[in-house]
């Protein structure tokens, strides 16, 4: 499959989606681990990628965003933002919103 | 000279640019390469930025303004930039302060 395919496939198959270094349990990148750990103090199931696992996507993905760097936060198939972004929405209380939300209308777990 | 003096020529690029382009109230660039393990000195930086131009634009168009801006420092040895904007009436809401960056995880690239 193109790269461009499947990035488009993983964002629209789940609704809360993190591109990454490394995994939440062993995050490569300290802006990496701290997205993933406020999306896990969140409390609902997400996807992630580890695009150093990936370098195909870590190439392609961020022409598409059109954004620079990674982490990458797309939830219901839209670019949220990076670390920056993600821990101001946490620290203002909009991120618990947004994915306690998103995870209601998505019962079913993503991964 | 302390590591945080902006004196490299990536910050004076940085600052350069961003003074004939953007508007703004309050612009701190903070040079944090000391606090990530790959020996290079101009690796990391933080910015925070105050504009009346960020007023009424989303977090995600802010920045892209910025990548826009500094899209060849982003393309050069710049790994990380930090970037925290504001319209003057959220930073005087935060009373003037931006949040810390997280240090390095450390473990993808030995030196």
């Amino acid at each position: 499959m193109e790269t461009i395919e499947k990035i488009k496939q993983q964002i629209a198959e789940h609704p809360i989606l993190l591109y990454m270094k490394g995994s939440p349990k062993l995050p490569s990148c300290g802006f990496s681990s701290q997205a993933s750990q406020v999306l896990m103090a969140c409390g609902q199931p997400f996807a992630y990628v580890d695009i150093l696992q990936n370098p195909d996507i870590r190439a392609e993905l961020p022409k598409y965003a059109d954004w620079p760097t990674f982490p990458q936060l797309w939830i219901e198939g839209e670019l949220v933002g990076g670390c920056d972004i993600i821990m101001e929405m946490y620290q203002q209380g909009e991120l618990q919103q947004i994915i306690s939300d998103v995870a209601a209308r998505h019962p079913a777990p993503s991964e | 000279m302390s590591s945080h003096t902006v004196t490299t020529a990536v910050a004076q690029r940085i600052e350069a640019t961003l003074q004939q382009a953007l508007p703004c109230d309050y612009l701190e660039l903070v040079n944090e390469s000391h606090l990530h393990g790959r020996g290079e000195l101009d690796s990391h930086y933080k910015l925070t930025l105050v504009s009346e131009q960020f007023t009424g634009l989303s977090r995600i168009a802010r920045h892209r303004l910025l990548n826009q801006l500094l899209a060849a420092e982003l393309a050069g040895p710049l790994h990380a930039l930090a970037l925290h904007l504001y319209s003057p009436s959220e930073w005087q809401q935060r009373q003037q302060l931006a949040p810390a960056s997280p240090a390095c995880r450390g473990g993808s690239k030995a030196p």
